[in-house]
């Protein structure tokens, strides 16, 4: 239990003094609510599906998660270039208690990441229905940030370094957060759109902040949880997996 | 206390370590010497669990680490050639991390921390974060790390790259009282002759993946018809000068330098 705590009080240490990347981490939600939001919000509203900013901020608060958690995840390439790792895999810790500290840590990262955007879609005008669904949207959060960084964690351990990191945001990460309905309802698209949204697992955070948020669903609240719980646990399991077979 | 049985390790067409055989007994201090890219650092990492053989046995008091990763590590303390220390935190906070995971009770651990770094003259920037340091103190900051739990074998691999005379003596006085009182098996790469003819019982010298000669450092004298370890050195391994080709990490390293804008200090 030491080392777990131990290596998430690193990765917030890390996180609260790198204020400069705090700061950078929040220009592209800030562009995505204000050129999204306000861009689209008149064609959305026309369309008749009601205020814009009401359906995307959900979406970009998902967003915020789903990178800050990947990033996190991902950083293990820098521990191991800058030969932290070593340090870490040597230690008499099991290597899975090792990998979730460092998963927990990065995923209370993006959480906190994840609040400044709550707090910056409140201003932008951002309502929730009511305040008896915050609890459970920050379950949701909880569920989002701790199944991608586990997933980070996981391409992390199989990377040496950074040259497949390109290939991973494209083909990866861009396409689980564009195809997730984060920024589009999910109902009435084209067929082979609708059956990438559902093997997209954020497509069951996104509906679930949503509607824990606004109560506008599309797969239904619970079977969001379902979803994502068993994601959650496949992903630390495949994240331990893979990391506890890391050579040096 | 260590026991490698024609140990090898192929990476591909290279052979890192070819059929390496040799006994550290406890209470013994091993030094392991060789010229770059002999093999030294791959075979302190199979032995550390940080590596798997492609064939032949490890045993660290008795135990496989291939197999018995956990029970091993228990075993060991090491100090790593290349850097270790995570840089945005402060000296004391690496030292204290270290001894979370290593099981040093809190109490303990911020005895002997402190007892450390100031036996390395770090206790007053205690509170800086390491990148903040030059080269010579987080090297410092390493061995103290490394000597900050008491393991029944320490592995020191090169720990005084870089590090001025003085440093040199602190670490060598310690590693020798460490010996003495509590018994710790010492297995170290150096490539000071004297260093290793100071502190260690044994020596073995390998070349191109292979041990060329074992004994003592006097045993290796006579054997080559030297006077010094670093004539009995040359004599054995010649005197063309090896290159190791940068890693993928060497490079890697250069890129995040550049990236981040880090001047080195």
């Amino acid at each position: 239990m030491t080392a777990i705590y131990v290596l998430w009080l690193r990765q917030i240490k890390r996180y609260v003094r790198s204020r400069a990347r705090i700061v950078a981490s929040l220009g592209q939600p800030l562009l995505f609510l204000l050129a999204f939001g306000f861009g689209f919000g008149p064609i959305f509203q026309k369309a008749g599906q009601g205020n814009y900013i009401q359906f995307l901020a959900p979406g970009v608060i998902a967003m915020t998660v789903l990178f800050t958690s990947i990033f996190s995840g991902i950083e293990l390439i820098w521990d191991r270039q800058f030969g932290f790792l070593k340090e870490t895999l040597v230690a008499p810790v099991p290597r899975i208690l090792i990998m979730i500290g460092r998963t927990l840590g990065g995923a209370t990262v993006s959480l906190i990441q994840g609040m400044i955007v709550v707090a910056i879609c409140l201003a932008a005008g951002f309502r929730p229905g009511s305040l008896t669904g915050l609890p459970t949207a920050f379950l949701f959060l909880a569920l989002i940030a701790i199944m991608f960084t586990a997933l980070g964690t996981a391409i992390a351990s199989v990377l040496s370094d950074f040259q497949g990191f390109q290939l991973i945001m494209n083909f990866l990460v861009m396409p689980i957060f564009f195809l997730s309905g984060a920024l589009f309802p999910l109902n009435g698209l084209p067929r082979a759109l609708n059956m990438l949204a559902i093997v997209d697992p954020l497509s069951y955070g996104v509906d679930g902040l949503r509607s824990a948020l606004t109560g506008v669903a599309h797969f239904g609240m619970l079977t969001d949880l379902g979803v994502l719980s068993v994601l959650c646990v496949a992903m630390l399991g495949i994240g331990s997996y893979l990391f506890s077979r890391i050579q040096l | 206390m260590i026991r490698v049985e024609h140990l090898v390790k192929t990476y591909g067409e290279i052979k890192a370590v070819q059929d390496i055989s040799f006994d550290v007994a406890q209470g013994e201090i091993f030094a392991f010497l060789g010229p770059n890219g002999a093999g030294k650092t791959t075979t302190i990492k199979m032995m550390t669990t940080l590596l798997k053989p492609t064939s032949g046995r490890v045993e660290i008091d008795g135990l496989d680490p291939a197999t018995h990763q956990n029970e091993v590590r228990k075993r060991f303390g090491i100090v790593f050639q290349d850097p270790s220390v995570d840089d945005e935190l402060t000296a004391w906070e690496n030292m204290d991390l270290h001894g979370a995971l290593y099981g040093v009770p809190r109490k303990v651990r911020a005895e002997r921390t402190e007892q450390l770094l100031k036996l390395f003259e770090l206790w007053d920037r205690r509170d800086d974060p390491l990148k903040q340091f030059s080269g010579g103190m987080r090297r410092r900051l390493e061995i103290a790390r490394g000597l900050l739990h008491t393991p029944k074998i320490i592995f020191l691999d090169e720990p005084t790259l870089g590090l001025d005379p003085q440093t040199r003596n602190q670490l060598w006085t310690h590693v020798k009282k460490l010996n003495d009182e509590e018994d710790v098996t010492v297995f170290l790469t150096t490539h000071y002759m004297e260093e290793a003819e100071r502190v260690a019982q044994r020596i073995a010298i390998i070349d191109h993946g292979r041990i060329v000669a074992q004994g003592s450092a006097k045993e290796l004298k006579e054997q080559t018809g030297a006077d010094s370890l670093e004539q009995a050195f040359l004599a054995l391994t010649g005197s063309s000068i090896r290159d190791e080709g940068a890693g993928a990490v060497d490079q890697m390293r250069n890129m995040a330098k550049m990236f981040r804008g880090r001047r080195p200090r």
